[in-house]
């Protein structure tokens, strides 16, 4: 393929800068902060677990080093806000270019349709996307593009109490997410980039009870779809129209990364 | 008989927290023979193996027939009181500080005369004692004469709780409330008197059963703590380290692999990172704050305690790696003991043998309970010993450590509990 700039995209570049310095483009975060504090996935313990967010002081200005600070992090490839690539579920473990090292760098900035489920979940914590929310969302705002990322609002970020973002009872978690329905609808009708969530998961938490278990995981990673989770300001996005920036770290084989999630919207 | 002790008043803000001055700590090698059986609440003397003499102080040889074949021989340490006396003077700080302080001089049955610290519900001489040993706030083994028969509020005699790291009336710090080990210490501690207990909540979402009963204690203080995050440790130092006068940590993660049985190191590490790391860091930043107030009075902050395992000693092939995360932390409690040591801060280790919980479940009894736990913990608190190993299986296997660790190595190789 030509890397050949086309005619105008320099102005475009120019103007998307001048846009960005007015204010006519904002660029939103739609990241939460990587903290100790941040819950991760919990799975059974007899499982492998995700680590979650940790932080040590190397130095503060101190006898350690005395004119500098730093820190060691560490973390899994899946804390925090942070990407899932197709490698991360077996499904799309043969697909090519199926590891954050290896997805084409294009794929990293895309448009973004954000369906408002907000007050559905309001009043069901289990309350899973349905193929006719979709449709509405169509109908007030047209239809989804090909390559586009379809977000789901649910307003679950807001929950800043991690028990309450977790929402666990003795049947497990309590989160949104999608029916299988409507991740086959997005993957084989709209042919979407990837589906993105404010919970600590893109699958619901009662996802492993659906057919299949963990649809949006199963059938998206197995389409080469991708997943952004944990997301938060997804009230700040309008419907369609914003633009994602969502590059993980190039972790060689890397199934996932934290990452810092921007989107670029009219001001 | 011995006043029930008091709440006492709260402290006066304005005068300054005294720091410790231990007792007179010296002792000859042998004599810390003396010491290695009251550090697990035993009272032994030297017997001739020739002539059958029971002597003290600890020799390199028999007074009587000046054999070296000496052992160590439990004592009962049944005698008679002659003489005792109250001494209202001392230059000894740490007496001194503590007067007025009873002394006696004590026939033994078993033959020698010694002097002894007197707890307050002994009779004037004559008299008829029961001699302990116990440890000091140097952690070193000193002897006690005690009432013959049991009387009450013994613990609460001003002297004996000099020694001791009794609950009652202390705030302490349980850093693992969600598992039924972790339960059945807090309900312990509050049957012991404890003043305040703050209970360690990580991972807050995980609801686990049996926390509601913990919770209901007034006595109860659920706070959020998580050993493997040294901000949230940091944390939790500085809102109420100043207020601890007892840790106990139970945090622990426990898996059951060897080397082979599971493939790449995330559960090994999830296991050092609380064993060990987490011990470590709850270590540095509690231990400071805790030898600060070592000598602040009836509750005084008195004692750190490490929930280990027996299978500290030597591993158990099947719990390999787990067991490797206790040896660790074992080796660390002992760096923290003495660390601890010059402020009179006692370190217990508790070594049980397989507890009866989920990570167990495929073992076959006995197994010890987490009730039995709790109760070892709240009893070696009261007697102010160091090392503690409750169950059956520890018991066994700690005699067989101490036989031949080789020997308990190649059982252990072999299977477990020959």
């Amino acid at each position: 393929m030509s890397t050949a700039v086309v005619p105008g995209a320099a102005d475009l570049l120019g103007q998307l800068v001048m846009a960005l310095a007015t204010g006519r483009v904002r660029v939103v975060d739609l990241t939460q902060t990587l903290s100790p504090d941040f819950p991760q996935i919990a799975l059974p313990p007899e499982m492998g677990q995700c680590l979650p967010f940790r932080i040590e002081e190397i130095s503060k200005y101190d006898d350690r080093g005395p004119g500098w600070y730093w820190n060691n992090f560490s973390c899994g490839e899946h804390t925090g806000t942070h990407f899932d690539a197709p490698i991360h579920w077996i499904s799309g473990r043969d697909l090519p270019h199926n590891s954050v090292d290896t997805i084409p760098a294009s794929n990293f900035v895309a448009q973004a349709c954000v369906i408002d489920c907000s007050a559905q979940v309001a009043g069901n914590p289990d309350y899973l996307l349905t193929v006719d929310d979709i449709l509405a969302f169509e109908a007030a705002h047209g239809r989804i593009p090909k390559g586009a990322w379809l977000l789901m609002r649910t307003d679950w970020s807001k929950r800043t109490d991690p028990e309450a973002y977790q929402n666990f009872d003795e049947a497990g978690q309590h989160t949104p997410g999608p029916s299988a329905e409507a991740v086959r609808f997005l993957i084989e009708e709209r042919q979407v980039l990837g589906f993105g969530t404010e919970a600590i998961g893109t699958d619901a938490g009662q996802g492993i009870h659906l057919r299949p278990p963990y649809p949006c995981h199963y059938l998206m990673h197995g389409a080469g779809k991708y997943g952004l989770q944990c997301l938060t300001n997804l009230d700040l996005l309008p419907p369609v129209g914003a633009v994602v920036v969502a590059a993980p770290l190039k972790i060689e084989n890397g199934s996932g990364s934290p990452l810092r999630v921007l989107a670029l919207v009219p001001g | 008989m011995t006043m029930p002790l008091m709440r006492p008043p709260r402290k006066n803000p304005v005068l300054r927290t005294r720091q410790m001055n231990l007792p007179p700590w010296a002792r000859s090698r042998i004599a810390l023979g003396i010491t290695a059986a009251a550090a697990e609440g035993r009272f032994v003397l030297q017997a001739c193996e020739e002539c059958g003499a029971v002597q003290y102080p600890p020799r390199e040889a028999c007074h009587r027939c000046v054999s070296s074949r000496l052992r160590w021989q439990p004592q009962s340490g049944e005698g008679e009181l002659i003489a005792d006396t109250t001494l209202h003077h001392s230059n000894d700080l740490f007496f001194r500080e503590r007067l007025p302080w009873r002394l006696g001089l004590v026939k033994l049955d078993a033959g020698p005369t010694i002097m002894v610290h007197m707890h307050g519900d002994v009779g004037p001489a004559p008299s008829r004692v029961r001699i302990g040993a116990r440890l000091d706030r140097a952690g070193q083994a000193v002897l006690i004469g005690f009432p013959h028969d049991e009387m009450p509020h013994m613990a609460d005699d001003r002297m004996l709780r000099e020694m001791t790291c009794d609950p009652k009336f202390r705030k302490i710090l349980v850093t693992d409330g969600k598992t039924p080990v972790g339960h059945a210490i807090v309900k312990a501690l509050v049957a012991a008197g404890a003043d305040l207990v703050w209970v360690g909540h990580a991972e807050p979402w995980k609801k686990f059963p049996g926390i509601e009963a913990i919770t209901a204690l007034p006595q109860v203080s659920m706070v959020p703590l998580d050993l493997t995050n040294g901000r949230s440790v940091t944390e939790l130092a500085g809102e109420l380290g100043a207020k601890v006068d007892i840790v106990i940590n139970n945090a622990e993660v426990h898996r059951t692999f060897g080397i082979g049985a599971r493939r790449g190191t995330d559960v090994a590490r999830d296991e050092m990172e609380i064993n060990y790391f987490g011990a470590l860091r709850l270590a540095q930043e509690f231990g400071p704050v805790l030898k600060g107030r070592s000598a602040d009075g009836v509750t005084s902050a008195a004692a750190y305690v490490n929930l280990l395992s027996i299978y500290a000693l030597s591993n158990f092939p099947p719990h390999g790696t787990y067991s490797a995360s206790k040896a660790a932390q074992h080796s660390l409690a002992q760096c923290l003991r003495a660390e601890l040591r010059p402020a009179g801060v006692r370190v217990i280790n508790v070594f049980p043998g397989p507890i009866d919980d989920d990570w167990n479940q495929n073992m076959p009894p006995p197994k010890v309970t987490p009730a039995a736990i709790a109760n070892a913990i709240v009893k070696a608190l009261r007697d102010g010993v160091e090392d503690v190993y409750p169950g059956d299986v520890a018991q066994e296997w700690l005699e067989r450590w101490r036989d031949d660790p080789k020997v308990l190595e190649r059982e252990l190789a072999a299977g477990g509990s020959a």
